[in-house]
């Protein structure tokens, strides 16, 4: 058993106040968790105290929380673990010692309804119903049940595992500077439907997820949902599946994105080092393809780029001429070795399914490999480890 | 420890692009300090996720031959950039995982006279923040300390690849990399100055398709760091730097308010510690004046 220092941001609308931080101290093993703590000091202290719960088991998906501002769940997050990280992140500040208080806040990026209890529906939920969460096979329906390749479901394993605690909406960076993004959970199990065989809608759910403004590429791509995620979704990566799909189907979307990679991939295949002016040009007004009028927009996001350029030519940031002339960037010494990699790559394409975590593990006496499953033919899709 | 530190280093596209400061700087203080720096003039770029996004085996081919490149002057590798960092962690992840894929990338590094092997002789690809505190040491920094940045305030600005996702990036090993800019900022004599945004997203990955959103993030950060009476911030990231600072002004619109926070490189705050003139370490290539920076270190506000 062990003394903790909880501090609890606290909110009870009935009370007409605002919010508030109340410190409560339990005693417990470091192996239980913070939502034990929790419980802990409703029973004993404040049975006012509301916080969500039900399987207490990372099941359920009820309890998200922020613990010492990173979102999860209250039930995984041991409270030995969350001790010391409140110590070291006092420490990175110079306040140090140790049994600092173990900061508990309510999910961020959803409206509070009470202490701990967010209002799911308003944010997470609405998000979720925006994907079309459901399958839309076309024809007449089988007999009995669809029967799919278990390998063509592979790929969307992952995004299945999701138990929609919203703790991946609550860590989002891209929706706190908008509030619009259709974020991290609902993009995830957009990937679920766009993955899956039997969904016969994959372009028209590609094309509205690209062509949002608050879509696929409203991503600023931070990874804070795939740390938040406690059963390893990794939302993240599932969007920037999208965006590769979104491409191999040729979908091009008016906030560039799709225009942006490719310029970024054509400039690294031809000069092998970024050539940052060409990048913006072509992502704007991509000649790369052939497109000689930029949008609208395009050109609104050109226009609106030349102060920044006069700024860096003033200070000398840009004063060269390969800065300054979209093009004239050298290429590598050697860039024939990096377009064969090219080649090489665009011509095996989508051959390698490469969800893969850990590391190998050590060969075992009868010298079969222990750890991660793999293909040892490097021409089949190598197996899924999931988190 | 006490060796040298000689490594293979990777500046990166940026770093000789839009914040050629951070080359300069980085030369500079490796000189300083006594490294060597071995600088890999024929590797390409990390991709910064974009190819990874667009495809994963082109990011890891591309990736595996600047770690061959590097692995064949026997040296491990440096970058100064989290977004490097990030995206070819992620790489080598993929590529160190499974011994079958590997073969097949090295297969078409072959034709280059090229092979990536895990682990050998050690290899490991350190951003400078991480071979600064982890391989030379902070003990041996304070040693070569000439101005200590007494009274100076500095808001750490990490950039998501060096922070997440934590199982990817050594944290298992080395869990306080997300307070090493702390700790560097103290070792120099400064103080740090906590607030919100020193691990959060500057925005730059969509300044092209979500300008918005992207310079809302920026303006954000930046505006808290004053607000918690930051005198700058400092980052190991040039991409963080292109958003935090070169689009300042920009980013000032978006979340209406003033800003003017000078933003540092990392080699630039340990360069001035170590004696360097603000100029010769490129501080008059920023966008947000460093003025102020530089008349707290020269009038000797000491704290």
């Amino acid at each position: 058993m062990a003394d903790y220092t909880i501090k609890v941001r606290r909110f009870q609308p009935e009370s007409g106040a605002g919010p508030y931080w109340e410190e409560f101290n339990v005693d417990l093993d470091p192996s239980l968790s913070v939502l034990d703590g929790l419980l802990q000091a409703k029973d004993r202290d404040d049975g006012s105290l509301a916080v969500r719960c039900s399987c207490r088991a990372a099941i359920c998906g009820s309890c998200g929380m922020k613990i010492n501002g990173q979102s999860g769940l209250g039930c995984k997050t041991q409270i030995g673990e969350a001790q010391e990280l409140a110590d070291k992140q006092a420490s990175a500040t110079g306040k140090g010692g140790e049994g600092n208080s173990i900061v508990i806040e309510p999910m961020g990026n959803m409206p509070v309804i009470k202490d701990l209890v967010t209002d799911m529906e308003s944010t997470h939920w609405t998000k979720i119903r925006r994907v079309t969460p459901w399958l839309l096979p076309h024809g007449e329906p089988p007999e009995r049940e669809y029967v799919v390749e278990p390998e063509s479901m592979i790929d969307i394993t992952q995004s299945m595992a999701c138990i929609q605690c919203g703790a991946c909406v609550s860590s989002c960076l891209s929706m706190e500077a908008d509030p619009g993004f259709i974020g991290p959970a609902a993009l995830a199990k957009a990937y679920r439907f766009v993955g899956d065989p039997r969904d016969a809608e994959t372009h028209e759910r590609l094309h509205d997820l690209a062509e949002d403004p608050h879509g696929i590429y409203d991503c600023t791509h931070c990874f804070s949902c795939i740390d938040a995620c406690p059963k390893g979704v990794a939302p993240m990566d599932q969007i920037m599946r999208l965006r590769r799909k979104a491409g191999e189907e040729g979908i091009e979307d008016p906030n560039s994105g799709h225009d942006h990679e490719i310029a970024f991939v054509k400039i690294i295949e031809k000069k092998g080092t970024l050539d940052e002016s060409l990048l913006l040009q072509e992502s704007f007004a991509p000649g790369v393809k052939g497109k000689l009028k930029p949008s609208k927009r395009a050109i609104r996001e050109m226009l609106g780029s030349i102060p920044t350029a006069i700024r860096g030519i003033k200070t000398g940031k840009m004063r060269s001429l390969h800065k300054l002339i979209p093009g004239v960037h050298p290429k590598l010494p050697d860039q024939d070795d990096v377009k064969t990699i090219f080649a090489h790559a665009e011509e095996h394409g989508e051959e390698f399914n490469l969800y893969i975590k850990g590391e190998e593990g050590e060969l075992a006496e009868d010298g079969v490999e222990k750890g991660i499953e793999h293909s040892t033919d490097p021409d089949t899709p190598q197996e899924v480890k999931n988190g | 420890m006490a060796e040298n530190i000689k490594v293979a280093y990777w500046p990166g596209c940026v770093s000789r692009g839009f914040t050629p400061e951070l080359h300069g700087s980085m030369a500079l203080v490796a000189e300083k300090l006594g490294w060597e720096l071995v600088e890999l003039d024929r590797a390409n770029c990390c991709g910064a996720g974009v190819i990874a996004e667009h495809n994963q085996e082109l990011a890891d081919t591309l990736n595996a031959r600047t770690f061959a490149l590097a692995q064949q002057t026997g040296l491990s590798m440096m970058n100064i950039c989290s977004t490097c960092q990030g995206a070819q962690s992620e790489c080598q992840q993929r590529l160190d995982a499974d011994s079958a894929y590997r073969a097949h990338i090295n297969e078409v590094l072959s034709g280059q006279g090229l092979s990536y092997e895990k682990d050998k002789g050690g290899f490991t690809n350190k951003n400078f923040l991480w071979l600064l505190v982890e391989d030379y040491g902070l003990d041996r920094l304070k040693e070569q300390v000439v101005r200590p940045l007494s009274g100076l305030r500095v808001g750490p600005f990490y950039g998501c690849y060096i922070v997440r996702p934590k199982e990817r990036l050594g944290y298992g090993e080395h869990p306080d990399r997300d307070i090493y800019l702390e700790k560097v900022i103290e070792a120099l004599g400064g103080q740090v100055v906590e607030y919100d945004g020193a691990r959060k997203c500057c925005g730059f990955p969509v300044i092209t398709m979500a300008r918005e959103t992207s310079l809302r993030q920026a303006g954000t950060h930046v505006g808290d760091a004053i607000d918690a009476g930051a005198d700058c911030l400092v980052t190991p990231c040039p991409l963080c730097h292109l958003n935090l600072d070169m689009q300042q002004p920009e980013a000032a619109k978006v979340v209406n308010r003033d800003l003017g926070l000078a933003v540092l490189h990392l080699p630039q705050l340990v360069g001035l510690a170590l004696g360097a003139e603000p100029k010769e370490l490129g501080m008059a290539k920023h966008i947000a004046s460093t003025r102020w920076v530089e008349e707290r270190l020269t009038s000797g506000v000491a704290a």
